[in-house]
């Protein structure tokens, strides 16, 4: 009961945050271009976009953090303050540029943008639930009792992916280094997965579904894979039982095809969880477009539509929690395969 | 001229929404197919369940990786 008193105050801490109104540029067209808000949406961003109501926006500040091209100066502010050579470049999805002479370069860019904040705010509760859940076997024997509550159901999960998916993946002999990375990439991946499902604000933002992030992910899988491989997997890729031609001279078609695998793997993992949750966002968004689209026709439209949207909003929703559990669990169990596969004691018949 | 221009970049994302959508017709197909043979299996031998759905998901992710490819590009590639 503690610990939920004291993410109760984090939450609270997150809603004093001081909001500001910025008032819009120009005036809003009334037509609704629902493929524009759909990308604004899943992109990232320099502030933190609540509501917007005639013209006005409500947004949370983020920092700004560039260096100039120019000057070599840092400069720190945000959104809303940005200084005179900087500029939100239209034609760069709205990146920051800076003019230095005629032409338009991008500047050494630091900001916390909004996927930085939602990163450290999945972190923030990562860290909440597993340093709490860690308490307990301090205090506790964990070999004469069990759990309860919480802390049971957070152990349920963790034997359930330790012992299932990657003991049984990578092998009883070598698991024991690899299940701290593999655990924290399934926790890392559900909870950002499930958070970005909240679509309030501190929480919402489209981060599995930044091609970035998950190139981050399969890059880190892709070096847990090659750095601690054995021999037999170098030798499978350099000298595998194919005839000799194949792999010397004239035509070394095996060992290319077998470096490409090298790459092919983590680029699979990197391309599945963004395409994944990027449509998830991207349909559930097109859905809530909807009831607007349906109102701006006419009052008939709107009730009809929205009835249609809401039940498949619903609908989707319940399937985008399914997702974030399976997309974590795939990631997760590939990582582990693939890193089997590194391990292999001898050459299998 | 101005037309065929028009003409050109319309057949283009049409292109697109084709492309994803044959790439989501075979990937429907090869899920389907590992799905059905997953429940033939499971009925066949339900103390293997575990295994099986464990090899199911991971064939399926193959086969969903592949699609994925496709649609992404599509939708890279849509204006």
């Amino acid at each position: 009961m503690k610990h939920f008193k004291s993410i109760l105050l984090l939450l609270v801490a997150f809603l004093l945050i001081p909001v500001q109104h910025i008032h819009a540029e120009e005036a809003e067209s009334k037509e609704l271009d629902i493929p524009e808000i759909v990308l604004e949406h899943l992109a990232d961003a320099y502030e933190w976009h609540i509501a917007s109501y005639e013209g006005k926006h409500l947004s949370v500040p983020l920092p700004i953090i560039v260096r100039s091209e120019n000057t070599g100066e840092w400069h720190f502010c945000t959104a809303h303050s940005l200084p005179e050579p900087f500029f939100f470049s239209e034609e760069h999805h709205g990146k920051i540029y800076e003019r230095v002479g005629g032409e338009e370069v991008r500047p050494i860019d630091l900001s916390i943008t909004k996927t930085v904040a939602q990163i450290w705010i999945v972190v923030i509760v990562l860290i909440t639930i597993f340093l709490s859940c860690a308490r307990w076997y301090k205090r506790h024997d964990a070999h004469s009792e069990a759990p309860k509550g919480f802390v049971g159901a957070i152990e349920m999960v963790v034997m359930m992916i330790h012992d299932d998916l990657i003991k049984s993946s990578i092998g009883e002999k070598h698991y024991k280094p690899y299940a701290p990375y593999l655990l924290t990439v399934f926790f890392f991946i559900l909870t950002t997965n499930l958070i970005g499902l909240i679509p309030i604000f501190p929480a919402g933002a489209n981060v599995t579904g930044n091609i970035n992030i998950t190139f981050f992910l399969a890059f880190c899988t892709m070096l847990a894979i090659n750095i601690f491989a054995n021999k037999e997997y170098w030798k499978e890729i350099f000298w595998p039982e194919v005839p000799l031609f194949l792999k010397a001279y004239p035509a070394p078609i095996m060992p290319v095809i077998e470096l490409f695998g090298v790459i092919t793997k983590p680029f699979a993992l990197m391309i599945r969880l963004f395409a994944n949750m990027m449509a998830g966002h991207a349909v559930i968004l097109s859905f809530t477009c909807v009831i607007f689209l349906g109102w701006s026709m006419g009052v008939g439209y709107g009730i009809g539509l929205n009835t249609f949207s809401i039940i498949m909003l619903l609908f989707m929703n319940c399937l985008e929690l399914l997702v974030a559990f399976v997309q974590a669990y795939v990631f997760t169990m590939l990582s582990a395969v693939f890193i089997g596969l590194a391990h292999k004691d001898h050459h299998a018949e | 001229m101005i037309i065929s221009i028009l003409a050109a970049e319309g057949l283009a994302q049409l292109g697109c929404g084709i492309g994803a959508g044959i790439a989501t017709i075979g990937a429907g197909l090869g899920i389907g197919k590992i799905g059905g043979s997953a429940m033939d299996a499971i009925a066949r031998q339900p103390e293997a369940t575990g295994k099986i759905q464990t090899n199911m998901i991971l064939t399926s992710a193959f086969v969903e990786g592949c699609a994925l490819f496709a649609i992404a590009a599509c939708a890279f590639l849509i204006k």
